[in-house]
């Protein structure tokens, strides 16, 4: 494939991806009548990844605490390192985190799942009992996932910050009542927005614009499908690899757009 | 029948058809996959379409019920021309027709009686026992009163065709296509389809276009038989007649030696 057609794919990908975007937009008025489909996507994507979302942020917290303790404590800083652990996982890793790992559960379940619909005729037997596939199938994932998402975020942001506790008392010295202290009051700038402080809800809205994308990136990839187990294959690759690469172009607008602009 | 009655759309054809091909040209890249088929399926026939793999069986009956669009020619179903058809009127016109597919394509997290219900839950305002009453008759119909709440992975290849066509029937279709309707099942149960075919189309007396490479499917159910080869129309035929044919084409394709 040449660098033309290459370009010409990606187009149409993102396209067929915005297009999705507008249908399940539209489908939203669904929502009550989808309410059972609603409730179990909720449930498949809080419980398939809530445990690794907790051990990924224990430890991600960890380590940041660990890395900055050790520079900070170069300058007899170390008590500082609450408010570091503190804003990074609710500004950047928490968010982060739970996309990263939405993305390669989540996406490339529901990409499998519709892929292996569309290959097997079940798409095209729902057209032909003039089923909604955006409002049946696309709708109620979309959703689902993008209010989870914050959701998730908020608990890797918790345990993050418990994490990087651990290691403050076990390998800096620092105390835990210290460490939350600093945590705590690192959390509540001055900015407000329905009672939440700035780094918490710029989070949580990051985390919802993380979950929304992925979410449509997964029903694409797998709703375009095609040639058996083999096409199966490639919308699951695709989903992860475009889930992850919009996931990080996307952080940093978001990331501009709150501390910057 | 339908809730609703089917409104014939603005192509005139003939009263006794209710599908037409004309001309109809389909490619795939550098694949022509069919070549200027020309046929009308006449109301309340039962139609069966043979041939080799390859020459368009499956894509005739994907165009008959609008999941492909013809490159050029014209596909017109109840005075509908396919091609031209808002999404709405195809919305209705499918709530007419029912379709099987090879494999069945039950949805994999509903089960039996959740798959055969689904086009009633999602298109018509029934109560649930109604429904419920509806479910019972179809798979009663299609002599599986005892799976409502078995999932299509739990049965056999066989009962996940029978459910397909008590799903394609659950409301009460006028046209129903049948995409191989026996492949892959062993002669008993493929038998028991034919006959399961033929009664539902003597019972609920619809029109009927099934393809099939069987000739004990011929024998069972049709009225009518055609054979597809290059995408075009080689032999047209009642079914006595199609079998002891002397068209080279046909002989060979049953495996009788032409000479």
């Amino acid at each position: 494939m040449n660098v033309f057609q290459g370009v010409q794919r990606l187009a149409a990908e993102i396209g067929f991806s915005v297009q999705l975007l507008l249908l399940t937009i539209g489908r939203l008025v669904h929502v009550p009548k989808r309410r059972v489909q609603l409730a179990a996507q909720l449930y498949g994507a809080g419980n398939k990844v809530l445990h690794v979302v907790l051990l990924v942020s224990f430890v991600m917290g960890m380590v940041i605490s660990l890395q900055t303790g050790i520079v900070l404590a170069q300058y007899g800083q170390q008590d500082q390192i609450g408010i570091v652990v503190a804003v990074t996982m609710a500004r950047e890793m928490g968010p982060f985190i739970t996309a990263i790992i939405l993305a390669a559960t989540v996406a490339s379940a529901i990409a499998a799942e519709i892929g292996t619909m569309s290959v097997s005729d079940e798409l095209a037997a729902l057209e032909v009992l003039s089923i909604d596939r955006t409002s049946y199938l696309v709708m109620p994932r979309v959703v689902a996932i993008t209010l989870m998402a914050p959701l998730l975020t908020i608990f890797a942001d918790s345990v993050g910050i418990v994490g990087g506790a651990f290691v403050a008392r076990s390998q800096l010295g620092v105390s835990p009542a210290l460490y939350f202290d600093s945590a705590i009051e690192a959390l509540q700038t001055p900015a407000q927005l329905i009672g939440l402080p700035k780094d918490v809800y710029g989070g949580l809205v990051k985390s919802m614009a993380f979950g929304l994308t992925v979410s449509i990136i997964a029903c694409a990839s797998g709703l375009r499908a095609r040639g058996g187990a083999l096409g199966v294959g490639n919308a699951t690759r695709s989903a992860v690899r475009d889930s992850i690469i919009a996931i990080i172009v996307l952080n940093y607008f978001l990331t501009w757009l709150f501390y910057q602009a | 029948m339908s809730e609703t009655k089917l409104e014939s759309g603005p192509v005139e054809l003939p009263e006794d058809v209710c599908i037409r091909f004309a001309d109809v040209h389909k490619s795939f890249g550098p694949k022509t996959v069919l070549s200027g088929l020309d046929l009308d399926v006449r109301r309340g026939e039962a139609l069966v379409i043979m041939g080799p793999s390859g020459t368009g069986k499956s894509v005739t009956l994907r165009h008959a019920i609008g999941l492909m669009k013809a490159d050029s020619g014209q596909v017109i179903v109840e005075g509908h021309d396919m091609a031209k058809i808002s999404s709405e009127a195809l919305f209705a016109l499918r709530r007419h027709m029912g379709y099987l597919f090879q494999e069945g394509a039950l949805i994999n997290w509903l089960s039996v009686a959740e798959n055969v219900a689904l086009p009633l839950v999602e298109n018509t305002d029934l109560s649930r026992s109604e429904i419920d009453d509806r479910v019972r008759e179809k798979l009663d119909l299609v002599h599986l009163p005892n799976v409502w709440d078995e999932l299509p992975g739990e049965i056999s290849g066989g009962m996940k065709k029978r459910v397909g066509l008590a799903r394609a029937l659950i409301s009460e279709p006028e046209i129903i296509l049948y995409d191989e309707p026996n492949a892959g099942l062993d002669p008993e149960i493929s038998s028991s389809i034919n006959e399961l075919m033929d009664e539902v189309q003597e019972s609920l007396g619809i029109t009927s276009i099934i393809i099939t490479h069987l000739v004990s499917c011929v024998r069972a159910v049709a009225d009518r038989v055609i054979m597809l080869d290059a995408g075009s129309v080689v032999a047209d035929l009642p079914p006595d007649e199609f079998l002891a044919t002397d068209n080279e084409r046909v002989m060979r394709f049953l495996g009788k030696d032409p000479d």
